[in-house]
């Protein structure tokens, strides 16, 4: 494989040719893709919001928002400056401490797990080798912080969405991850970059979708239920709990929560994408298309153009997945805690053992097609 | 002395003096919420030492088990028996307290002193970064194969029997909420907040 576009190394060379020393180009260089990631993340999450509500609203067949801005595309960033600017309240019996490091410890991690998403073969802050397990490792924090927000709220409402955010959070991440180890068992790899390398061998067909049908729909159910999206929005169930661990929370935390939720919602489906859609990968493979026309893969311009489509497929491909999340959260009814876990424990983790098997021993009999 | 290695020790001092003031309060606290969720801070604390330490699969795992697994449940238990009610005065407590306290200081005396008196190899070997997932899945496979299965058979155990719990057929009683004679006796039943197949 070629190695495309290194931006880092261009980087450096540029800051060294100035007369800096390696290493301080390297603290350079550090900061910007986290700030490029946390402006990415954020924007996504302001046209999640937007399609959110414009799809809500066809789905209920309404307009929608339409006076912000074109077709009400403004309209998020209305609702995010609202909610800077309102009074941050904190409850009189609350705990003030945890109050605060609860959405804190919420958000922190999620974000955090934008550093394996890849964008194209350099296109990501850091290959780690753990990759994906990172991810997992990452988002089991969570559920600290939600038990924490509910239980220093000092309300039941909340208090009961806290645990239940955190049962529901732990149950859904073990068939989750045995999901994501049949990939990494078919990959050889836990890093990002190698999963997504590994299926663009030949356009769409090399795609994980095909190999691991099962996987992905058990990894799709985990990930709403992650979350917590309906029909899993348990812990926010408005008629039952007000909005369970949220419901003492307002301004800037009450944001805390909001960003939280839809930046895992992206990061979901960017991850979908990334173990079961081929990722960065064009439908048809760009080493042939390259070829067809007769232009050698490491031409400037055609590294430019594949990179840039690269990044527009990722896109393109985890915001169909939003769509879908989106119109499942409107067309469906919710389901009653009993019946999240049963389908948790009684249905998905059995399956995904059973998943994990298959894929082994279709490792060992075919190791063409399932990566020996 | 150059940047990394500056930014190394003081990422260590940070880290260390995190997880020596954490532990002592997760004993030293009163309020035992408080001390669950510092555990969880010291568990990620040791994180970022293995992470210092070039381990990254070992702080991934680590967070993985202890944070996510672990620390959630002690905190489950917690929050669900949490009732706010007055300790009974135990006995004896500052004997106690000065016993424990003896045998935790005579313990860090010890270590200190193999800690200081042992010959280490320094530097030590040197770490192998990315390959080390790789490197433990062949020790896991070969010199550690028995205790390894074991363990895999034991959770496998634990997996199944999860599962089967859950399967069971629970019958809840049916109350008639809408009858007040029978409010009484619905808060009488105390019937728990979450049923018992939920607590995994």
């Amino acid at each position: 494989m070629n190695s495309g576009i290194d931006l880092e190394m261009s980087f450096t060379q540029g800051v060294q040719n100035l007369g800096l020393s390696h290493e301080l180009a390297h603290l350079l260089w550090i900061p910007l893709p986290m700030l490029l990631v946390l402006v990415s993340a954020v924007i996504g999450v302001l046209v999640t919001v937007w399609l959110e509500r414009k799809i809500s609203a066809a789905a209920q067949q309404r307009i929608g928002p339409e006076y912000a801005g074109a077709l009400g595309i403004l309209q998020p960033m209305a609702d995010g400056l609202k909610l800077l600017v309102k009074e941050d309240i904190i409850p009189a019996k609350a705990d003030s401490i945890l109050f605060t490091v609860g959405p804190i410890l919420v958000l922190v991690p999620v974000i955090l797990s934008w550093l394996i998403v890849p964008f194209g073969q350099n296109l990501l802050i850091s290959n780690v080798g753990i990759g994906i397990f990172l991810w997992i490792a990452l988002s089991s924090i969570q559920p600290i912080g939600l038990l924490m927000s509910g239980y220093s709220s000092n309300n039941k409402y909340s208090l009961l969405g806290g645990l239940r955010a955190a049962a529901q959070s732990i149950s859904y991440e073990i068939p989750l991850a045995l999901a994501v180890l049949a990939i990494v068992m078919m990959s050889n790899s836990l890093s990002t970059v190698d999963i997504v390398e590994q299926q663009n061998t030949a356009g769409f067909l090399s795609w994980n979708i095909w190999r691991q049908p099962v996987g992905f729909i058990i990894f799709w159910i985990c990930a709403l239920a992650e979350c917590e999206r309906l029909p899993f929005d348990l812990p926010e169930a408005e008629e039952e709990l007000v909005a369970g661990y949220q419901t003492e929370y307002a301004g800037m935390k009450f944001a805390l929560f909001y960003l939280a939720g839809y930046i895992n919602l992206v990061l979901s489906a960017l991850l979908v994408s990334v173990l079961y859609l081929g990722g960065w990968g064009f439908p048809i493979s760009i080493d042939w298309f390259s070829s067809l026309i007769g232009v050698s893969i490491d031409n400037p311009l055609v590294q430019i153009i594949a990179a840039s489509l690269g990044i527009v497929m990722t896109i393109l491909k985890a915001y169909l997945l939003v769509f879908l999340a989106i119109l499942l959260r409107w067309t469906t009814p919710r389901v009653r805690i009993d019946q999240l876990l049963d389908l948790g424990w009684k249905f998905l983790l059995p399956i995904s053992l059973v998943n994990l098997l298959v894929t082994a021993s279709l490792k060992l009999a075919f190791p063409m097609t399932f990566g020996g | 002395m150059n940047i990394a290695y500056s930014t190394e020790l003081i990422c260590f001092l940070v880290l260390s003096s995190v997880i020596v003031s954490g532990s002592l309060a997760v004993v030293l606290l009163e309020n035992i919420v408080y001390s669950a969720f510092l555990l969880g801070g010291v568990f990620m604390a040791v994180a970022g030492l293995y992470l210092l330490l070039n381990a990254s699969f070992v702080a991934a795992a680590q967070i993985l088990v202890y944070v996510g697994a672990v620390n959630v449940l002690i905190l489950f238990a917690i929050m669900l028996v949490n009732k706010k009610e007055k300790l009974k005065p135990i006995k004896g407590l500052k004997s106690r307290k000065l016993i424990s306290g003896g045998v935790c200081g005579g313990l860090l005396i010890l270590l200190l002193r193999v800690s200081i008196s042992t010959k280490w190899s320094l530097p030590g070997p040197t770490s192998i970064g990315e390959e080390a997932t790789e490197r433990i899945g062949e020790h896991l496979f070969t010199d550690y194969l028995l205790p390894f299965e074991l363990a895999s058979i034991l959770l496998l155990m634990a997996m199944i029997g999860a599962i089967v719990l859950a399967r069971r057929e629970v019958s809840f009683p049916i109350d008639n909420i809408n009858d007040s004679k029978d409010q009484k006796s619905l808060i009488d039943k105390k019937i728990p907040l979450l049923s018992e197949n939920s607590l995994k």
